[in-house]
């Protein structure tokens, strides 16, 4: 692996062989000294660009529990607010000697433009834009098989602002690649503009695909991105396209249900469905430590 | 125009040349001549013409001979963006390109929207080496309220109008501005975007734009806008310019217009007859234009609009930005791509050579009023403003020798088959053999 | 382990050349370094047997076997893959093969290691560092099938099936059907 810009940049080998080793860190994870030298003396620098404090924290514990080093930038507290260009930023960075860049922006495509700056650093993209999010992506897959079984066969069911999620392109690309069929559920003004070249079907009611889905991944509605304009109002939203308890009682027994965080209960998610035992928000959140331990191995345990 | 030829500074060079060889094509055809020049003006044109004695005498074996392009669509940045290009750079790229006249646009910093700015670049204009014109803008300070004092303007030379970098969204404006101009017989040239439907937007709303996560500019945001013009036009009666067109619906709303008698004229760019919204895929910010680049459908029926004629003329909407400005992320990076340099060989391409010199010369010389010394047939007796194209040569774009002060061409690393090798302008050899005569 | 390491990183095909010992001979080999770790230890107490991914586990449990039929206690077993321990790794990172699964706190324990081969000492060297992450442990015992020599730390195993000097270039396979000593082409 080169850089992790898209789950495209993996294919289904590269997704297998990262949940595969993401198994042996999830056992390191579980140790009574969770930790592991494999990154010793490596420096990893996350750039949030747009701040995300999950997300940070998830891929800065990844990185200490490789021993890697860990440089933390934040936009908001930093030389880009004295103008200084992104381009300066990672090239003022990557002279200090780092070997990963873990970035994230507000708007699309910043990964993949730093990834032409950098002479020697690996990228990872932690979120760019509507983008893609590929290692929440990851981790839902991840967490779905641990759950589940295989991801092959699966009926996914992605509902929600998928239009403005980054996380729903990753994922449609990784349940796709691993042998899901992916259903969007939507209101037409939370879908992209163009579906074209999508693995995916789109159904308009919400509550006649749900007895049929394996796994329902919840979306949030991005307000803060002004997606509330694309919706009459939230509580309509809710009572359309929201998880309540009566459409989480029409799930099969088999069902889980994932959510990438924040959640906004009462939203997109009833609070006591939150709490059932198939919504894996929990685990996703512990897993996503472990998927990220091995994407940074695989980015950085070569080459010495 | 005698006045203004006079007023050009003459530069040093022979003041007779003879074009030998090639094949001469213009609007009356196709020909084999040679072409002798003299003091600025074409003094004989056939075959087995007498070299007169001193003349200096230029290849064209293999070549076309033609009339001096006009580009109706440059943005040379000055004054304000002189880090970009200046008058002096954007028409030597002009020169390197095989035009002999370009109309420079107003939204710059001050925007040409008065005389004072006007008279400046004019006066920038006089020691280019190709003739510069300038358009002025619609309304002041292009910010779309109210309206720019066009007479004023006109008095100057002033041919076309424009708000380019965005349109004029008050419709009751651009009526106003059209009942205005009517009468003082000059064009209003579009920029056909709605704002509100553009809502943002940073590429061509599709299938690219949904998977890559950036936001759209939707085909309807340009057409809302062509129609709503059209529309206006028919009714005010004034002569309408649609710039950059870029869209099927586009070009099949200005078809209907024109066979229900609208006094309009249209424009494509060389990169919309050329590239797709594909080229976004990457996130270089070198492929984000106003605007955008489209779908393949798109290009298609552009280049069967230029090839019918819906489509007049091709322009390069030239817009140069210096390296910083183009390294920062897709979504805020200005949109806008150089075109003078390769825009000939983009859009024989794209359309062949017939209709890109028809829609690169003579027809843009007559919507910016320079029929009379641009563009016209090669004759004796003509104004000598003419390019010589090798038609079969190949060349490869590099950023790095192009002439304008800028390197944002979406065309790096590409070849390209057609390569201008002189351009006479004003009388004058300016590029010999693809070298600027500086 | 070394040896599959070296295959990864090398590539090609192990090519066969001599038969060192039959199947027969490497079960009467753990047969006896089953009895040298109860005798040595006197006893079994507090004696845990971790493979080393993945040469060692069929050994590992194969003594463990061996153990409770001669002394009637059941000695737990785990596995160790030390990829993320390694400081020998090329140009690719050496991937885990499988998980660890360490059965116990192993603070105050008795650990015998066990693997296929013992080489440079590099991947023993991992593991004794990997270990140190799953408590203190009383002592660490290491156990091999075969010592091929070439070490390149200073490293000696307590028990031992089988000597045997080899060139640097060769490699030695060990399995259930024996012990084979070839090349890689």
């Amino acid at each position: 692996m080169t850089h992790l810009l898209s789950i495209a940049d993996l294919g289904r080998e590269g997704i297998e062989e990262v949940l595969k080793v993401a198994e042996a860190f999830a056992e390191v994870e579980r140790r009574p000294i969770p930790k592991v030298p494999t990154l010793r003396g490596r420096a990893v620098a996350t750039l949030f660009f747009e701040e995300s404090t999950r997300t940070r924290l998830s891929f800065e514990t990844a990185a200490k529990r490789l021993s890697a080093d860990v440089l933390s930038f934040s936009a908001g507290s930093s030389s880009v607010k004295k103008g200084e260009s992104i381009r300066d930023t990672v090239e003022t960075i990557e002279a200090m000697g780092m070997d990963a860049l873990i970035v994230r922006h507000a708007s699309a495509g910043v990964p993949a433009q730093v990834s032409r700056w950098v002479r020697r650093c690996k990228v990872v993209n932690g979120g760019d834009g509507w983008h893609e999010h590929p290692t929440q992506a990851l981790l839902d897959c991840f967490t779905v098989r641990q759950s589940v079984g295989s991801i092959d066969g699966l009926r996914v069911l992605i509902v929600g602002d998928i239009r403005h999620s980054r996380v729903a392109r990753s994922q449609v690309l990784a349940y796709d690649a691993l042998g899901a069929s992916v259903t969007l559920v939507a209101p037409g003004s939370l879908l992209p503009p163009s579906l074209e070249g999508w693995p995916v079907t789109v159904v308009d009611d919400l509550d006649a695909a749900l007895p049929d889905a394996d796994v329902v991944s919840l979306l949030r509605l991005q307000a803060e991105r002004g997606s509330g304009a694309f919706v009459p109002s939230l509580r309509e939203y809710t009572a359309h396209w929201g998880l309540t308890a009566q459409r989480a009682a029409r799930l099969h027994p088999g069902a889980v249900v994932t959510h990438p965080g924040p959640m906004i209960r009462g939203v997109e998610i009833a609070g006591d469905v939150a709490d059932l035992p198939q919504a894996l928000v929990t685990r996703q959140v512990t897993n996503g430590v472990a998927v990220r331990m091995a994407v940074l191995f695989l980015l950085l345990g070569g080459a010495g | 125009m005698t006045l203004q030829m006079k007023s050009t500074v003459r530069r040093s060079g022979p003041r007779v040349l003879v074009l030998r060889g090639g094949e001469v094509v213009d609007a009356d055809g196709r020909r084999r001549a040679d072409v002798v020049v003299e003091d600025g003006v074409v003094t004989a044109v056939g075959t087995g013409v007498a070299v007169p004695p001193g003349a200096t005498v230029l290849d064209a074996g293999g070549c076309v001979v033609a009339p001096g392009l006009v580009d109706l669509h440059a943005h040379l940045r000055q004054p304000g963006r002189e880090e970009a290009e200046t008058v002096e750079t954007g028409a030597w790229a002009a020169a390197l390109g095989g035009y002999s006249a370009v109309v420079a646009m107003p939204n710059t910093e001050p925007a040409i929207d008065s005389a004072a700015v006007a008279t400046e670049v004019l006066a920038l204009g006089r020691t280019a080496p190709v003739e510069v014109a300038v358009a002025g803008a619609i309304t002041v300070g292009r910010a779309g309220e109210r309206l720019a004092p066009m007479a004023e303007l006109a008095a100057l030379g002033v041919r076309i109008f424009t708000d380019d970098g965005a349109g004029v969204q008050d419709g009751a404006l651009m009526r106003r501005a059209m009942d205005y101009a009517r009468g003082l017989g000059v064009i209003l040239a579009q920029h056909c975007e709605d704002a509100r439907l553009a809502g943002g937007g940073s590429m061509h709303e599709g299938p690219w734009s949904s998977r890559l996560g950036l936001p759209g500019v939707p085909a309807a945001a340009e057409e809302a806008m062509v129609a709503r013009d059209l529309v206006l036009a028919r009714d005010s009666r004034c002569r309408l310019h649609l710039l950059h067109l870029s869209t099927a619906g586009s070009v099949a709303l200005v078809r209907q217009a024109k066979l229900a008698g609208v006094a309009v004229t249209a424009e494509a760019t060389p990169h919309h007859l050329a590239l797709t919204d594909a080229a976004c895929a990457t996130f270089d910010p070198v492929f984000k234009v106003n605007p955008p680049l489209r779908s393949e459908a798109d290009v298609t029926a552009l280049r069967g609009a230029v090839g019918d004629g819906t489509v007049d003329v091709v322009a390069t909407d030239h817009a140069p930005h210096a390296p910083e400005a183009k390294d920062v992320p897709f979504d805020e990076a200005p949109p806008g791509m150089l075109g003078l340099e390769t825009a000939l060989a983009v859009t024989m391409e794209a359309v062949g050579l017939e209709r890109a010199l028809a829609a690169m010369s003579w027809q843009p010389a007559a919507i910016a009023g320079l029929a009379d010394r641009h563009g016209g047939p090669v004759a004796a007796g003509a104004a000598a403003n003419l390019c010589v194209v090798d038609p079969q040569a190949r060349w490869t774009v590099d950023p790095a020798t192009l002439a304008s002060r800028s390197r944002n061409t979406p065309f790096a690393g590409r070849t390209l088959t057609g390569r201008l090798r002189h351009t006479i302008s004003r009388g004058v050899a300016v590029v010999i053999d693809g070298e600027a005569q500086r | 382990m070394a040896e599959r390491e070296r295959s990864h990183t090398r590539g090609g095909v192990f090519v066969p050349r001599s038969q060192i010992l039959s199947a027969s001979d490497v079960h009467r080999a753990l047969v006896r370094m089953s009895h040298e770790v109860a005798e040595r230890n006197r006893g079994l107490e507090d004696v845990v047997l971790i493979g080393l991914q993945t040469g060692g586990v069929p050994l590992a449990t194969r003594m463990a076997a061996l153990l409770a039929e001669a002394e009637g206690i059941v000695v737990p077993v785990g596995t160790l893959d030390v990829a993320f321990y390694r400081d020998d790794i090329g140009l690719r990172p050496v991937l885990p093969e499988a998980v660890t699964d360490i059965p116990c706190d192993l603070t105050g324990r008795v650990v015998v290691l066990v693997d296929d081969v013992l080489f440079t000492g590099r991947t023993v060297r991992a593991a004794l560092n990997a270990l140190g992450d799953f408590g203190r442990a009383r002592t660490i015992q290491l156990a091999v099938m075969v010592d091929r020599g070439h070490r390149e730390l200073p490293i000696r195993p307590d028990y031992v099936g089988k000597n045997l000097p080899t060139r640097r270039d060769e490699m030695v396979d060990v399995s259930e059907d024996g012990v084979v000593i070839g090349s890689l082409q």
